[in-house]
């Protein structure tokens, strides 16, 4: 984690309905920076797409197994990381493609990882064959204070 | 917040509404509320008002996409109206204006499927 002024983490189960409590949570979490309301938009979408890809591709939808959200910020950035202890990613390159789905039939679009690339100043992605994943998430705060000061 | 979908026919439109949140929670509802209307009733077109949708992520976008697929596969056309900025980022990240009919409103997408 980065070097944190402020954090906080969440567990809960790997149940559909747990996205918008993960994705409101970190909005709410980060309400007190300075963000722009598209800021927050992105981070909330952001948060949606991690954690949907955690409970459908990592758990293949069980809700007795956890998907864990940490947030945290200093005075120069934002950090959120998305974690479970699924499946893994076996081509990360591959999954990272726009439009790419290993779950087509699910009408999944393929643009997860490309709408959370867009929308943060970085993501990484630490992941391993039933290992598990880590995705994680920054947004700088640093362009903010600029227009502030 | 959830998703609440209004559905009406009017003529041989399916007029989908939305308002809320549409994740991959609430994209199952969606698609099988809309696949019970097509598959059942006189649809040959779809129009999808989002002027009330707050929130959309790709699981949104797949579940429009795979709408889009069903009614094209029958003949028919979709045209989405009443786009807010945010949605709009999200349409054209993913390529969605390259295949889809966009209008302002409901009255211009009903009047481009010849119902006004």
């Amino acid at each position: 984690m980065i070097n944190n002024k402020n954090f906080m983490q969440l567990q809960f189960s790997a149940r559909s309905e747990n996205e918008s409590f993960a994705r409101v949570a970190v909005a709410s979490f980060v309400s007190k920076l300075d963000l722009t309301l598209d800021e927050l938009e992105e981070i909330k979408t952001a948060v949606s797409e991690a954690v949907t890809n955690a409970i459908i591709h990592g758990y293949d939808e069980d809700p007795e197994q956890m998907v864990i959200v940490t947030a945290g910020y200093n005075d120069e950035s934002i950090e959120i990381r998305i974690e479970d202890h699924g499946k893994g990613i076996e081509d990360i390159e591959e999954a990272r493609q726009p439009l790419f789905t290993t779950k087509p039939e699910l009408e999944r679009s393929g643009m997860g990882f490309t709408i959370m690339e867009n929308f943060m100043d970085s993501i990484e992605i630490l992941t391993g064959v039933n290992k598990g994943t880590k995705v994680i998430l920054h947004k700088n705060l640093v362009k903010n204070k600029a227009i502030c000061n | 917040m959830s998703l609440h979908i209004d559905q009406q026919v009017v003529a041989d439109v399916l007029i989908v509404r939305l308002r809320g949140e549409l994740d991959h929670h609430s994209a199952d509802e969606l698609r099988q509320q809309m696949e019970e209307k097509i598959l059942k009733g006189n649809v040959r077109n779809i129009v999808l008002s989002l002027e009330h949708l707050h929130f959309m992520d790709s699981s949104g976008l797949g579940v429009i996409l795979g709408r889009y697929k069903q009614i094209t596969g029958r003949g028919g056309e979709m045209v989405v109206c009443s786009i807010n900025p945010f949605i709009h980022r999200l349409f054209e990240l993913s390529g969605l204006f390259k295949i889809l009919k966009v209008r302002e409103n409901e009255d211009e997408a009903l009047q481009l499927l010849g119902v006004a």
